[in-house]
């Protein structure tokens, strides 16, 4: 079952919603429809659904409805129409104590503007989804500790919200979301009020976290870059309509439409690309199996002026060239004398931005090696299809690198 | 011919009479409520020696506010005994904070009810204007007619007049308080009453504390017109210098009052300033 599934959902500000309905679903767009009767539409018929421990960015420029679809999930604004089920209870049905215990116990959200109260301290604002569901005060107390324990901010629990930094501040709000332990984060716009530098931390942060605590989150931003540093699936939106779902390597290498290709234009490719979509199968020769003369024959084969070398458990051992494997051939030297061991070596998940500057240090020498966590070979990158890729073509998508997105 | 007049007096006139006749039940039971209070503040000012009771004021000024509020309390009030106006004093004093009492008690709760009814709001805002700018003298006469003379009537319309501000800026207060921090009261379970107490009202305090200042001196003022029904205190003796033409007799009562006003403000104005401080 999924965690979360957003069916048909409609938010039309206005003084005839049913009307509007009617117009919507005769296909009239948000423009048309508020010229026509005045009313705002401000997410059209929205469909989606997020797994468990899935981080899903809603993305998308002001306007576009992003804001307010987080809020029909959590019914801070009512829907007019459609339904949001979480582990299979439809929360637009629930009357207000059953969404009351929902938004206590199941949901947790963090605010654009951090939203922390002025006139409580940082723990008490930790502290206070826990006491109006009536937990006892040493309880919530060592709750709100840990929770400020887990975004580094123990030691300011008796500050007030106002005498620390945006970021500080932040971070309280999200261990007040974390406090009672929900399945679902709701993030609006958690990072936008803070300044560049501050917000990468932030992001690398909750990553950091998401990695052990497996939240359900719904991210929204309007930062493309923030959007693909950290959403497993990336929603665009616009006119309160998702134009495209996606992993972000999806959006960016195969935009829905025009409107998605224009939005991910500027994007800075070597984030986003990771070794694994521009690496290449290799030949390998397997040590103590063959030697230098098949080792030529498949460089020949292939094209290249080397071929990598592994064990018979498929781990890499090295790179053997040209050259070595002629000097083996004529000289008598063994393979493991002229192997290349100090090759780059990366997983399939390494971004390009990261991968470039550890081959640039070897001044492209050799092709970058691309192994798993066992260090088992799966791939190389060579020079060629890192720029090919940064070109904006040539972005090879076979079958094992769409899965690691 | 020409248009008669609408007869808008008479219907007044009877609509007072109807209330008097059908509804003496009620006030007498507010009668009931108000003398005792009244009595109670003025037996508190009074149970001590006047000079025990001006240090006891000084004390908490200093504690509420700053040293030189505390300061001018105690020159201030010693100068009022030393003219022979205590006793006058404590009677102002007592009217003036049982008008404040009841219109707090009143104005608050309304002042919640408009923040969050639109319909309430809508309803309270012309009520409120037509309370505070119908002459302060009319409300008198009906106040005479319920309750007769005295003290009683004197603060029914001390807290007619006074009570406006009180719930303008209750209401006031409660809708300032940011959207964003609604709506994280309302995204982590709040009930409506654990927004309205943990929430909205700790933010409006100041603004509330505000609209209670003004309420405060406004029955002040109210209370010394109240004195032409008969309800004492410091507004007697400048009417019967009015009418006796007495300078200097009126200057000393006018004077006290003045002392007395400085002396609520400074002291409401600072227990809205920091919530920490008196929390």
């Amino acid at each position: 079952m999924k965690k979360i599934e957003v069916e048909n959902l409609t938010r039309i500000f206005g003084r005839n919603p049913t009307k509007g309905l009617e117009l919507v679903r005769q296909g009239k767009s948000k423009e048309e429809i508020l010229k026509e009767t005045g009313m705002t539409v401000g997410v059209n018929r929205v469909s989606f659904s997020v797994d468990a421990g899935e981080v899903f960015v809603i993305m998308g420029l002001s306007g576009s409805g992003k804001s307010t679809l987080v809020r029909l999930l959590n019914r801070l604004i009512e829907p007019t129409e459609g339904s949001v089920r979480m582990d299979g209870e439809d929360v637009s049905r629930m009357d207000p104590q059953e969404l009351r215990q929902i938004r206590r116990t199941k949901m947790g959200m963090v605010f654009q503007r951090f939203a922390l109260f002025p006139h409580k301290s940082v723990r008490e604002n930790v502290e206070y989804g826990l006491e109006v569901q009536g937990i006892p005060k040493e309880e919530r107390k060592e709750k709100a500790l840990t929770s400020l324990g887990l975004v580094g901010l123990e030691n300011y629990a008796d500050s007030r919200p106002d005498q620390l930094s945006g970021g500080m501040q932040q971070r309280v709000g999200l261990a007040r979301a974390l406090a009672n332990d929900p399945d679902i984060l709701l993030m609006d716009e958690a990072f936008s009020a803070l300044d560049p530098l501050i917000r990468k931390d932030m992001q690398d942060e909750l990553m950091d976290l998401q990695s052990t605590m497996q939240k359900t989150i719904i991210f929204i931003t309007h930062d493309l870059d923030e959007a693909l540093r950290i959403g497993d699936r990336i929603a665009l939106m616009k006119d309160g309509e998702i134009v495209q779902i996606g992993t972000p390597e999806e959006i960016l290498t195969n935009p829905a439409n025009s409107y998605v290709e224009k939005f991910v234009e500027d994007v800075n490719l070597t984030k986003v690309l990771t070794a694994g979509s521009i690496m290449k199968r290799s030949e390998a020769l397997v040590l103590g199996k063959e030697g230098p003369r098949v080792a030529l024959k498949r460089m020949r084969g292939g094209g290249t002026s080397t071929v990598m070398v592994v064990g018979r458990d498929r781990k890499f051992i090295g790179i053997l060239t040209a050259e070595g494997a002629k000097e083996v051939a004529e000289n008598g030297k063994t393979i493991e004398d002229v192997l290349i061991k100090d090759a780059v070596m990366v997983h399939e998940d390494t971004p390009v931005s990261d991968l470039l500057p550890k081959m640039a240090e070897k001044q492209f020498a050799h092709p970058a090696v691309v192994v798993d966590q066992q260090e088992k070979l799966r791939g190389v990158v060579v020079r060629g299809a890192i720029f090919a890729a940064l070109a904006g073509n040539g972005v090879k998508t076979d079958a094992d690198s769409q899965g690691s997105a | 011919m020409p248009i008669p007049k609408v007869p808008l007096d008479q219907w007044v006139d009877s609509l007072v009479n109807w209330l008097t006749e059908n509804l003496s039940g009620l006030f007498s039971f507010i009668t009931h409520i108000i003398e005792p209070t009244v009595g109670f503040f003025q037996m508190i000012l009074t149970v001590a020696p006047p000079l025990v009771t001006i240090i006891l004021i000084s004390a908490l000024a200093l504690w509420t506010s700053r040293w030189s509020v505390a300061l001018f309390t105690l020159v201030g009030l010693f100068l009022v005994a030393n003219l022979g106006l205590w006793e006058k004093s404590t009677e102002t004093l007592s009217l003036v904070l049982t008008a404040s009492l009841i219109s707090v008690i009143l104005g608050i709760p309304l002042g919640i009810w408009a923040a969050r009814s639109q319909v309430v709001r809508r309803i309270i805002t012309p009520v409120l204007d037509f309370m505070q700018t119908m002459p302060a003298f009319v409300y008198l006469i009906p106040a005479v007619f319920f309750f007769a003379l005295g003290a009683v009537p004197g603060v029914i319309a001390s807290v007619i007049f006074a009570m406006p501000p009180t719930i303008r800026l209750t209401n006031l207060g409660i809708r300032q308080v940011p959207g964003d921090l609604i709506e994280a009261a309302d995204a982590f379970g709040s009930t409506s009453w654990q927004k309205l107490f943990k929430v909205q009202l700790p933010l409006a305090r100041s603004t509330i504390m505000a609209g209670v200042n003004q309420t405060i001196m406004l029955s002040l003022s109210m209370v010394v017109i109240s004195s032409m029904i008969g309800a004492g205190g410091l507004g007697a003796i400048v009417l019967q210098s009015i009418s006796r033409l007495e300078v200097g007799t009126g200057f000393e009562g006018g004077l006290a009052i003045v002392i007395i006003a400085i002396i609520l403000d400074r002291i409401t104005q600072s227990l809205g300033k920091d919530p920490r401080k008196v929390a």
